[in-house]
């Protein structure tokens, strides 16, 4: 009698799209990307710029990655991937271009360098190659807008901060003077880590409220058996 | 004994692997070219666009109309306007009594970042870069990118000498980027503080194009004047 696959194996859910948003935030859990992170993240129009190419290109290879995973032989996988990631860069490089020349400017170098993205290749290698198409999909996409928003945290503090404006529009006075470190290298690192100090108090304070209100469950439980 | 282990898997030829590498390679391929295809004339169009701009900026206001000319050993052909540019290309503006009233040119150089592409203006009669545009930037914000919006910096480019020796050979002097505030000669550019190797970059690219473009500007100054004339029908 042949056992019935797992109904878990194949169904999409919220979860999955949800994971990469907050628990397993490419940014701020798994530290994967963090060259673009620190690079572009000078204002926040250039962020979205660089997490909507990554959301492109993750979600493209990943769909393509999934879609060819029992066609390609595990001996030449990474090549493969790199191939796919390369060619979804390229295309990114030129949909940008024709969308304008202002932004593919300020993104510079590092659109080309999305193919060296370890989230990238990392989520073809981990999810992509042994998951079907609609979960590598859905997973992709919430990795994407994961890694989008911790840009946009980075940016939007560092443009802020760096310039007194936000999207390009004055946000404080004539009397401000901006922070340059703030867009400059060393400003990505202070932003990051403090973001990355933030997170972590906000995880540990629900970790300790899941704690204590497991304990007081299991004491009322005691008391009333 | 001469059986194989069954429990080894058996692995692929290599011409299988060559055969499947090669068909995720020509699927990436048709991609590509589809996208580029795609998106070519935009990417064109756009990269006009921005051309467009920086002259309506760089020329004269009293330029009405443009020619476009190509230097080729030491000759002026003229090409259509929309001809791309590979750094070989005279944009000469014209008044609307076909005088020529301004020269726009592009200048490039290695910058603290990536390359700086910049255009620029150049008056033949007084021999002066009188403005420029950034076509092309990635320096560090607040301190390369100053090049275009610092005021002391600009003002290295009311008349920047750039006049060519006797012979026509090349300039008279160089041009080149000197220490903020120990500028003497009109040939010198005064550095921003802060910023010294950008703006030492645009000192070494206006230096490059001056040396290559303004002596077969001076040697075929009839040839532009009159060219606007003699493409009236």
């Amino acid at each position: 009698m042949s056992t019935p696959a797992p109904k878990q194996e194949t169904s999409v859910t919220l979860e999955i799209f949800t994971a990469g948003l907050w628990k397993e935030n490419p940014i701020f859990v798994m530290m994967l990307g963090l060259c673009p992170t620190l690079a572009v993240t000078n204002s926040l129009a250039n962020a979205l710029a660089m997490g909507a190419a990554t959301i492109f290109v993750l979600v493209g290879s990943n769909a393509l990655v999934s879609g060819l995973r029992h066609f390609i032989p595990k001996q030449i996988r990474i090549t493969t991937y790199i191939i796919i990631i390369a060619t979804f860069v390229t295309l990114v490089d030129y949909l940008i271009q024709a969308i304008s020349l202002e932004m593919y400017n300020a993104l510079g170098a590092f659109i080309q360098l999305i193919v060296v993205n370890c989230l990238i290749l990392g989520r073809a290698e981990a999810y992509a190659s042994k998951n079907s198409f609609n979960k590598s999909v859905v997973s992709a996409a919430g990795m994407g807008v994961g890694f989008t928003f911790a840009l946009a945290c980075l940016g939007s503090v560092r443009e802020l901060l760096g310039s007194g404006k936000l999207l390009g529009f004055q946000v404080f006075g004539d009397n401000f003077e901006p922070w340059v470190v703030m867009i400059l290298p060393p400003g990505g690192f202070i932003v990051l880590g403090s973001w990355l100090i933030l997170f972590k108090w906000i995880e540990q304070r629900q970790t300790k409220k899941i704690i204590s209100s497991d304990a007081a469950t299991h004491c009322t439980v005691k008391h009333n058996p | 004994m001469s059986n194989p282990d069954p429990q080894i898997p058996q692995l692929p030829s290599s011409l299988s692997l060559i055969q499947k590498l090669g068909a995720v390679a020509l699927i990436s391929g048709l991609l590509v070219a589809m996208v580029y295809e795609y998106t070519k004339p935009m990417i064109a169009d756009n990269q006009r666009v921005a051309l467009e701009a920086a002259l309506y900026n760089v020329l004269p206001a009293s330029a009405s109309s443009r020619l476009t000319f190509r230097l080729e050993d030491d000759q002026l052909t003229l090409v259509p306007d929309d001809t791309p540019n590979e750094g070989d290309l005279i944009y000469a503006g014209y008044d609307n009594e076909h005088k020529l009233v301004g020269i726009a040119l592009t200048a490039a150089a290695q910058g603290y970042q990536d390359t700086v592409k910049i255009l620029y203006a150049y008056d033949p009669y007084s021999s002066c870069i009188k403005d420029f545009v950034v076509l092309k930037s990635t320096e560090t914000p607040g301190f390369g990118d100053k090049i275009a919006t610092d005021e002391s910096f600009l003002k290295n480019f009311e008349c920047l000498d750039a006049k060519v020796n006797e012979d026509q050979s090349a300039l008279a002097h160089a041009i080149k980027t000197v220490r903020h505030g120990t500028k003497k000669n009109p040939w010198e550019i005064d550095a921003i503080a802060g910023a010294t190797i950008t703006s030492n970059a645009v000192g070494r690219m206006l230096d490059k194009s001056g040396q290559l473009f303004h002596p077969a500007i001076a040697q075929n100054l009839n040839l532009l004047e009159n060219a606007q004339r003699s493409t009236q029908p």
